[in-house]
């Protein structure tokens, strides 16, 4: 196994538990922490790709992960503050139990 | 070679505590989930550093384990989640999630292993060094750079507007 591929096996890996976070835990704010799970296998992938690409001395994916992880820190904090605000609301952080607007 | 025993290593780490953060079998209370986190990317601030990129993982362990890690918790604390502990996991819902993660990871793994990335590439040399990056933040990527503190600066008064009791 080259040692790309194997940091790209790495971060699916770590994608597809982020995903399974998501998808299964029915708490938001698990589902937001396997969010986060998956941002940062995105960003390994970039610092991976980046490593070994053709021009490493460019450093566009050092750069693109310093970019995503600003963004990330703005969505946890108003990820976060929405669950405050439902949770005023409903007394809970079920997201099941969120279906005001299910049809 | 000691770096790929590292790699295999640390790999194994972030997997496992991966793993444990959306599924522990020994406590579902949320503050466990939140400090397994921690480890992840703490491990995976070590992969940052194999890769040769020192600073981001430095920014990693300040902005994910410090800030970001402190908010969840806070939340999580602030919010009285004892029922969360008792509800049991719906059989449908773990199923489904289950079925379509496997299938993602098959579909990554074959995939990549079907084109083989950087076989023929050659063995990386440079190394991304702070002071270039620095110097890159300010001249080609101000844009970008000016941009995301308008978002943060944004996203907090966003925050302090959302978690207000009133608004008015």
């Amino acid at each position: 196994m080259t040692p790309l591929a194997g940091y790209l096996i790495l971060s699916a890996m770590l994608f597809a538990i982020g995903l399974a976070g998501a998808l299964t835990r029915r708490n938001a704010i698990i589902v937001l922490i396997g969010i986060e799970l998956m941002l940062n296998a995105a960003n390994l992938n970039f610092i991976a790709f980046w490593r070994f690409s053709e021009h490493p001395e460019a450093l566009t994916g050092i750069l693109f992960v310093i970019f995503s992880i600003g963004v990330a820190a703005a969505e946890a904090a108003v990820g976060l503050a929405l669950i405050i605000s439902i949770y005023r609301h409903y007394k809970t952080t079920n997201v099941d139990e969120v279906n005001l607007l299910k049809g | 070679m000691a770096t790929d025993i590292l790699f295999y290593v640390l790999a194994a780490l972030t997997l496992i505590f991966g793993a444990l953060v959306v599924a522990n079998p020994f406590s579902r209370n949320p503050v466990t989930s939140a400090m397994f986190l921690v480890l992840t990317i703490i491990s995976m601030a070590g992969l940052f550093v194999l890769l040769h990129a020192f600073f981001l993982a430095a920014v990693q362990v300040l902005v994910y384990a410090g800030a970001v890690m402190v908010l969840f918790l806070f939340v999580i604390m602030l919010l009285d989640l004892k029922e969360e502990e008792r509800r049991k996991i719906k059989l449908t819902g773990l199923v489904a999630g289950v079925v379509s993660v496997g299938a993602i990871v098959a579909i990554f793994v074959r995939s990549l292993l079907a084109t083989k990335p950087s076989e023929n590439l050659p063995a990386p040399t440079a190394v991304g060094d702070t002071a270039t990056l620095g110097k890159m933040l300010f001249t080609n990527y101000l844009l970008p750079f000016e941009i995301v503190s308008i978002l943060l600066l944004v996203a907090m008064v966003g925050v302090i507007l959302l978690s207000k009791k009133d608004l008015k």
